[in-house]
């Protein structure tokens, strides 16, 4: 009735944010796999070639090489992947910023928060609500949140 | 001294299958070496402390009980939610337990372990969902919607809204409204 396991990609070029989000998904109950990238680059490269397309992609904004908004608009414009949910998340954010993320399609927007214990709130909050969409059939296109 | 012993697995499963059906009194038949029919609908509250001393065996029941019954539960809420304007009056716990005949106690606890979140944060989204589509889809105003959907003002939808998608519903309606201007809706 479900599908079995939840599919989640992320790349972040800090190995130490990369650290703090695989603990924080740790925490995660639902079965999910968990693939990491360290640039935008890579990450492309692996939807463009997977069998496999994850339900729900997270992009750090700040990525040398091919930045998170860049990876964002190239998966909203390819027909094979524009049903993924993309979550941005950084360390900056003007409300333009934030708006900007939500009108090129991003579906989550993140602030990083200081403390571990928010981010795993924030990671888990996301995880379940993205699930709500995967298993209803929402309306993805008005699928946005921020924090 | 000591006892030499075979086992004949089916035998032993079959029995411990019986023997605890028949401790919670059920009506069923063995079909098969791992089928099992009963002859009317088992309470979920029976079937989950079936399903619990099954385990003790390490038999494990091929769960899509509560799958079907959360199913049913959803099915309640959201034409509860579509149908506004039966809304009952009663409480959800009350509405659900006397439409599904199950506890309150029982369906939340099944919901939760399915579906990850509690029944209240489901309703809650699925409102809010049904909010936005009302503003975007249908252009209402965010008086008939907090009317319509039984918020006790606007300020109240809006800072239900805001507490769960971290956006106004202004904000919200902007962000679409320059979605949709920027490139065609695909569907």
């Amino acid at each position: 009735m479900y599908p079995e396991k939840l599919h989640i990609l992320l790349a972040d070029d800090d190995p130490d944010d990369r650290l703090f989000f695989k603990d924080a998904f740790d925490a995660i109950k639902i079965d999910h796999s968990l693939t990491m990238f360290e640039d935008g680059l890579d990450l492309m490269a692996y939807l463009h070639d997977t069998n496999e397309l994850p339900h729900i992609v997270f992009l750090d904004l700040n990525m040398p090489g091919k930045s998170g908004m860049e990876c964002l608009k190239e998966i909203r414009s390819n027909s094979a992947l524009r049903d993924l949910s993309v979550a941005i998340y950084s360390t900056s954010a003007s409300n333009a910023n934030i708006e900007d993320t939500f009108i090129a399609g991003a579906n989550v927007y993140i602030k990083k928060p200081k403390d571990f214990s928010a981010l795993k709130k924030i990671i888990s909050d996301v995880v379940h609500i993205n699930w709500q969409y995967v298993t209803d059939g929402l309306n993805r296109e008005n699928f946005m949140l921020s924090y | 001294m000591n006892l030499f012993v075979k086992y004949n697995l089916e035998t032993t499963c079959r029995m411990i299958l019986q023997e605890q059906l028949d401790k919670f009194g059920l009506n069923y038949t063995i079909t098969g070496m791992g089928c099992v029919k009963f002859h009317s609908n088992i309470p979920m509250d029976k079937y989950q402390s079936l399903t619990k001393e099954l385990n003790r065996y390490g038999i494990d029941i091929i769960d899509n009980q509560k799958a079907i019954l959360v199913q049913k539960i959803k099915e309640a809420i959201l034409s509860m939610l579509q149908y506004s304007d039966n809304m009952p009056v009663m409480k959800i716990s009350s509405f659900l337990s006397e439409r599904l005949g199950e506890s309150y106690r029982t369906l939340s606890q099944v919901f939760s372990e399915v579906c990850h979140i509690s029944i209240e944060s489901f309703i809650i989204i699925h409102k809010i969902e049904l909010v936005k589509q009302l503003m975007v889809g249908e252009n209402l105003s965010l008086t008939e919607i907090s009317y319509r959907l039984h918020y006790s003002s606007v300020a109240h939808l809006s800072n239900q809204f805001k507490k769960i998608t971290g956006l106004t519903p202004t904000t919200f309606q902007k962000i679409v409204k320059h979605k949709r201007t920027l490139s065609p809706v695909i569907n």
